[in-house]
Order: C-alpha cells, then structure tokens, then sequence
C-alpha cells in the first residue's frame, strides 16, 4: 500500500471504523487494515479496495449525517451518542459497499438542505439547534399525516434512522447500552431461577 | 485446432468422490475408513473451522467494517458460506414465472459448515407418502432399510433431541437436549394450551463429548460460522478431515469437474475431469468407481453435461427423468412482539447455535385440505446484535404504551428512541414453517441450452411453479402461527400474507431443501438410480446426496443424506468384494 493510502486507512480509524493491524491471508502489498478471518481472495482485495478509497461524503455531508446521527442517538445516562460510537464512519462505508445507497443518502441530504434554506435560510448545519429540531420534527413520525411537501422526508429520515441505530447497536458502545452479555464461552444450564418465577414458569412437566 | 492440453493423471483411484458437503464427505470418509484410495474433487477452497485463519466464531459486529452485511456473501460476513444465492462467474437461469433460486457454497463441506444443523431422521410414512395419501410416489426403500443407519450416524456425529414415542418421528441416540429459553418456554406453554406440541428440537450438536477429536458444545449460537471445537457437525470436520487422517484420500480443492468419463464399449464411468479453478487447467482423473455428491441440482447438471454417442441423453438418463421433480420444502414464517417480555433481566442466553425446542407435525391431513404436513422452528430471544438491528423500529413503537403508559408517534429520535430499543430488546418471536411439497415431474432444471459459467461449463435452466397443495398449506401455517402468537399474549408483527401473496409462501429454492432430480426407483424406465442409489445404466456410478431422494417429508433432509450416503457407501463395498464392481 503507498503511503498515501495508508494515511486515508489511518484517517479512517480516527472517524471511528474498526481497524487493525495486518492479516497474512492476503496477498501483498501489505495493508494497513487487519481483515476479518476466512475472507476470500476476491472479498478480502475488495475489502481493502472500499477502506483505502476516497470518501464518499463531502466534508458537508460527514458533518450534516454527524449531527443527525447524534439527534437521533444522542448521548444519555448510559451510553454515548452515535457518532461517538463511530456511527458516521459506518455509514461512510456503506456508501462505498452498498453504492445503490449513494442516491437516497446524498439526495436526502440535499432534500433537507434545501429545505432548511427555504424556511429557515441556512443549510441543516448552519441552522440554530432550535432549528434542527424543528426540522427533525417534521419529518421524524411516519405514522402522522405530513403536507405533501413533506412525505420525501418522512421516508429519508426512516432510512437514516435505520441506518443509525443498526450502526449504532452494532457498536461496542450499543451493545453494552443495550446490555448483551453473550458471544463468549458460556454453559447454559437453562433461565435462572427468579426469572423463572418472575414469569411463573418452571422446568418440571406437568403431571400428566 | 488445440485450445489447451487436458493432463491426465496416471493413478486409478478406487472411488473418486464429486463434492464434500454431506454426501461426499460421508462416502469419502466410510471408504477411506475401509481402506479405499479415494480422490475427493471440491469446487471449493479448504476450510477447517478450528484453524484461526478462517475462524469468524465469537468476532465482533464491529470487527467487520459493514458490520457483517450480506454484501459479498448471503450470510454475512461472518457466515461459514463462501457462495450464496449468487456466485460470480457461475449463473444460472430460469424460465419466466417459474423462478427458482439456488443456493451454493464453494469450500471444504460445502453447506454443512453454516447449515442450521437441524438433524430430523424420516418416519415410516415419509417413505410411503404415495401410497398413504394417493398423491406422489413411494420410496423403492423403507425405514427398515434406514433404521440401522439412522442409528449409526446418530453415534457417529452426534445429536440431541428427546425420546418422544412419535409414530413418524422416530427416536434416535440421543445426547441431551439443552433447556429451552425464556421465549421458548413461553411458546411451549402457550402452543401446548392449544393443542400443538412443542418438544425438544433435534440437531447435531454436542452437549456431551462423544470422542477425543471433538470438544463440547460451550454455547455460542454461532454454528453457522462453523464451531472452531468441532462441537456442531460439518463435513469438513467431522467427516473429510478425518478422512484425510487415515493417509487414504487425496483431496483436490479448487476441482471443478465438468463431467463424468465413460468407457464407450463397456458403458461404464472411467473417471471425470475437471477444471483447476485458479490455474484453470483442465484435467482427466481417473477411478474405478465415480461417486457424486455436488449437491442436488449440480449432480444433475453433471450427468446431463455427460453426453457421449452412448449416452445421448447424458448419463444414467435412458428414463429421462434426470432433472425432474426437482422439489424444495415449503416455508412460510411470521414473528410476533411479546410485551410480557419487555424489559427483560439480561443474562447470556445464547445457547446453541440454533432453536432448543420445535413442534413436528402433529395433524392428519386426511382431515384437512392439503395433502402433506409441516414442522415449525421458533426463535427469538437477547441475541447478539448484528447489520440492520433496530431497524423497522417505525412499526413498532407507535403501538406500545411508554413507560408513561402514554401511546407516543411512530419512528421518532432522540432519547425516548434509545430507550424504546432498551425496553424491546429480547422482546420477540418468529416462527417459520418447513413443508413437504408434492415432487411433480413439470418441476425441473435442464440444460440451458444458451448458457455456461466462466469453465465453458453449461449451466442449468430451472422451472418450478408451486401446486395448490402448497398453497394451501402455507395458509395453514399462517393461521397456525398467528394463533400460537396471540396464545402466548403477542402482537402478530407486519400484515398477515393473504391469498395474493400465496399466504407469504416462500420462492421455490428459498428454504434450500431441495432433492429429487436423479431420483431412485425399482423401475430403470422411470428413474435413474436404484434403491442403492446406483445407477441402473451405469453400474460403477452412484449418487449420494439428496438428488436420489423421492420426496423431503416434512423433515429437514441432511440426517437422511448421511444415512442413505453411509448405506451406498456399505453396498459399494460389499459389491466390491463380491467384485460385482
Ligand atoms: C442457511 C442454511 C441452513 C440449512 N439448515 C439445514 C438444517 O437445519 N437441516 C438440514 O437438514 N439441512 C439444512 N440445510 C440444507 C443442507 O445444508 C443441505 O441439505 C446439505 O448441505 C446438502 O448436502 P450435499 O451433500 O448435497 O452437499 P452440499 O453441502 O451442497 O455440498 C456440495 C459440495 O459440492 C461441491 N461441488 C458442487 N459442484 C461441484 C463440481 N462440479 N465439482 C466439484 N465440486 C462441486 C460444492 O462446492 C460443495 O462443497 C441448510 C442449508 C442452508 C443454506
Ligand atoms: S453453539 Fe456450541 S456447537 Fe455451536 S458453534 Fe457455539 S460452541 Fe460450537
């Protein structure tokens, strides 16, 4: 890898994706990245093509998605917020894996920017936080009947919502928030005992 | 003109084997084990779940960078299948209308390395289905004939399950079942309280220990990454590389073999060749006897790509049945919210990489308006988040009261969002049903007589159209499971698939049971094998995954594999000595 390329893989980890150091599977030149194990040649050269590409979003767009990530996850009590769990990497990837995403996410975008200045007279980003919120507000609820100028939104911030919290709960920081406490060497001897009865049920058969 | 040089290999093998998934691995390991030079040919690379190289068991979502989406594999990142519903380079097709979808994998073991490891032997009346019912077709074979090696593979491989005392879902060996889970003992209660029994599920995985070359099952609910303690059975653990330590297989990966060799005057199977998938050279290999098991589909695009003046039709296909009544199981599935579930105590409840308890078919179809059963599988429970968790959530969180008792809009942010996620975590079911289907002979793959794959190998056209027996018992399902849903106080989630959508049954493929399109008779005029799963045309060929099968019962179909493989690779040996081969 030249070095250049190292840098962007480097600036990668900085944005919060999960990078390592090197897996010897794959045929030189010597990534910066540590692939997952049992990936295919073809898997593991794209794997690395996607995480030394140029990004996808614009430094605009990365800081509009940061800020509508942390609205919709936002730090509380027990967890951090979602770009603090490297939300916004995750999705910058995707972009890059998934390109059919490309157009809902960056028309969205522009949809709500556009929609920012027309009544507030600034990009989503550069409006007040009050602002935000009343934005948020009205595309946020697609069970609530919306003025027709509003439905493109309702379905953008759905797929944006999605996104966030799948980034989000998938996260070392979401799954500790969301209290997950397998993937480790475990023996299962069935639901403890005051869980049991918290439910009223129980192991023995009923007589017959 | 000469394209290229095809090298030929001096040695005559015994047996060669096509494919290492459940059928090819069981052959490739009983002859090794009786003595046999076997070459074993895997369109695949080599696998083996306990080397870190390819270990993905108990990584991280966030230790992919798109947190294992489907991306480049079916499974996911993390999934033990290189392959999927779509493999570059090598397509196929289907007539208009009458799609069928093929799922492959391409490594040591084939789908056995990620499979559900659901491990059901057929009852007595799954080999007699036609006669029973009228529809469809015996098997040329009983459960008497399958018995003594359901029996042996139990011990061989190992599997749970409880004595049942079922007429049609006969016990086995079994080690312990593990205890159900909270969700699962809450659908026992509420299905049993309404007649449909739940029992423990069945799957071949080990509680207890059974050798020294395996360990014990430690409770990861990740058997479809392949279990790195040899725990959960696939083929490339417990059956090819075993093999390989008895100094008697030579296993070739990366053999893509094009077709089977025939001896034009004698009309027996000589050898086949092969294509070197990374140098792309192309090889004959020879044996005295050629052992199919490239999966059901692939073993018949085989014997029709075997076309010689002798065989016109391609091989072991005078009937010309080759192909036909290709047949997939059923499968329709509904999930449900319960709320007595929210806010759970968490605890590690992943225990095995599959369903602890599962309801077998418990109904009489002379009462009913469809001609075959089912099974359902549960699941559910605190899992480990993985790509796409949380979303959906806009459907959900509109119609449960908060914490407030207060009804709040659907979709939303910010905190009240986070908590929804927390409160709903481990708070669901589904359930999914699994059924027999009626084989018919208009079900079929062929040739596709315009194609072929990046070998130059002609690939297969499918055309597959359900009947109204599957229809109907896909609605059945429906209205089973809502019923087992509301029992056990939950919300049906998402809308009930109605008649336009044929009750949500699945696209035929989709469930990856298929068997059926080299079927075995006693009759050579209308099948291709006999009940050892030899070919009547050609003596020294046999097949031995699920393309010999007649029917799927209402079972899942690899523990029958194993079985009728172990049984075909007994009666070879047997001819062999009795040099009738
Ligand atoms: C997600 C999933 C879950 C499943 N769950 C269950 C379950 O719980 N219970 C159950 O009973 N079944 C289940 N199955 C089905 C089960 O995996 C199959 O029935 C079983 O693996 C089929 O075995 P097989 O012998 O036909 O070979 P396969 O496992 O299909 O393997 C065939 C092998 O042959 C190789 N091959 C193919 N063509 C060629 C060629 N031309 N030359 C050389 N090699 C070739 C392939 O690369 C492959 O390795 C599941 C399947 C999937 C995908
Ligand atoms: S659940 Fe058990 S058998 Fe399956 S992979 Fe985990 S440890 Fe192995």
């Amino acid at each position: 890898m030249k070095r250049r390329d190292t840098l962007k893989a480097l600036s990668l980890t900085s944005l919060g994706l999960a990078v390592n150091p090197v897996e010897a599977a794959v045929p030189e030149p010597k990534p910066a990245v540590k692939l997952l194990p049992g990936r295919q040649k073809f898997e593991a050269e794209r794997d690395l093509k996607l995480l030394a590409a140029e990004p996808f979003f614009t430094p605009a767009e990365l800081q509009t998605v940061t800020l509508l990530s942390d609205i919709i996850i936002p730090a509380d009590a027990k967890s951090g917020s979602a770009s603090q769990a490297g939300v916004p990497a995750f999705i910058e990837f995707m972009m890059r894996d998934q390109p059919r995403n490309q157009t809902p996410m960056r028309g969205g975008l522009r949809w709500l920017n556009a929609k920012c200045v027309s009544r507030y007279g600034n990009p989503f980003a550069k409006c007040t936080k009050e602002q935000q919120i009343d934005m948020v507000e009205q595309i946020a609820y697609p069970g609530k009947k919306v003025p027709s100028d509003m439905t493109q939104g309702v379905a953008f911030f759905t797929y944006l919502r999605n996104f966030v919290l799948g980034g989000f709960y998938t996260s070392k920081m979401g799954i500790e928030d969301l209290g997950y406490v397998g993937n480790t060497p475990n023996q299962w001897d069935g639901v403890p005992e005051d869980v049991l009865k918290q439910y009223g049920l129980s192991y023995e058969e009923p007589k017959k | 003109m000469d394209l290229f040089q095809i090298k030929k290999a001096p040695t005559v093998y015994d047996a060669i084997v096509v494919g290492s998934g459940a059928g090819g691995g069981m052959a490739a390991y009983m002859l090794t084990k009786a003595g046999a030079k076997v070459l074993l040919l895997e369109a695949g690379g080599y696998f083996d779940p306990a080397d870190p190289k390819y270990m993905t068991q108990l990584k991280w979502p966030y230790e992919s960078p798109r947190r294992g989406a489907s991306t480049t594999r079916s499974g996911g990142d993390f999934d033990a299948a290189w392959g999927g519903w779509e493999i570059e380079g090598e397509p196929y097709t289907s007539k208009p209308g009458a799609d069928f979808f093929w799922f492959r994998s391409r490594m040591l073991g084939g789908r056995t390395n990620h499979w559900g490891r659901i491990s059901m032997r057929f009852g007595p009346d799954d080999f007699r289905r036609g006669s029973l019912s009228g529809v469809g077709d015996d098997w040329p074979i009983g459960y008497e004939d399958m018995k003594p090696f359901y029996d042996r593979v139990d011990k061989l491989i190992g599997v749970f399950g409880s004595v049942e005392n079922l007429h049609n879902e006969p016990d086995g060996h079994f080690l312990p079942p593990p205890k159900p889970r909270l969700h699962e003992l809450m659908l026992k209660k509420a299905a049993t309280g309404i007649g449909i029994p739940v029992i423990p599920s069945r799957l071949s995985i080990l509680t207890q220990p059974i050798n020294k070359e395996r360990g014990q099952c430690f409770y990861c609910r990740q058997c479809n990454r392949g279990c790195s303690a040899y725990a959960d059975f696939s083929s490339s653990s417990v059956l090819c590389i075993p093999a390989m330590k008895t100094g008697n297989l030579t296993l070739q990966n990366n053999a893509m073999v094009r077709e089977v060799l025939t001896d034009a005057k004698t009309g027996l199977a000589t050898g086949v060749s092969y294509v070197d998938t990374i140098s792309m050279q192309e090889m004959s290999v020879y044996g005295k006897t050629i052992i199919l098991g490239a999966s059901t589909c692939e073993s018949a695009r085989l014997l029709l790509n075997s076309k010689s003046s002798r065989f016109p039709n391609g091989l072991a296909n005078s009937s010309g049945v080759v192909g036909k009544y290709l047949n997939d199981s059923t499968g329709a599935s509904r999930s449900g919210f319960v709320p007595a579930l929210m806010d759970r105590k968490r605890y590690n409840e992943d225990g095995v990489g599959g369903m602890h308890v599962f309801t077998p078919w418990w109904l009489d179809n002379k009462k009913l308006d469809f001609p075959r059963g089912y099974h359902i599988e549960y699941g559910g429970g605190m899992g480990m988040p993985g790509y796409g968790f949380g979303g959906g959530i806009e459907a959900l969180n509109g119609k449960i009261p908060g914490r407030d008792g207060k009804m709040k809009p659907a979709g939303g942010y910010g905190a009240g969002l986070k908590d929804d996620m927390r409160r709903f975590y481990g708070a669901y079911v589904s359930m999914s049903g699994r059924g027999e289907p009626i084989p018919l002979e208009s079900n079929y793959c062929e040739i596709d007589p315009n194609a072929v794959d990046k070998y130059g190998i002609p690939t297969l056209r499918f055309h597959y159209k359900w009947s109204d027996a599957e229809i109907k018992q896909a609605k059945h399902m429906q209205d089973t499971f809502e019923q087992i849903i509301e029992a056990m106080g939950g919300m049906p989630m998402g809308n009930k698939p109605g008649k336009e959508q044929n009750y949500g049954l699945a696209a035929p493929g989709r469930i990856i049971h298929e068997v059926g399109t080299v079927r075995m008779g006693n009759d050579p005029a209308k099948s291709a094998l006999n009940k050892f799963q030899q070919a009547h045309d050609v003596k020294n060929l046999f097949v031995v995954d699920a393309a010999p099968f007649v029917t799927q019962g209402d079972k899942n179909v690899t523990w029958t594999i194993l079985a009728a493989s172990m049984r075909t690779s007994e009666y070879l040996i047997d001819q062999v000595k009795r040099k009738n081969i």
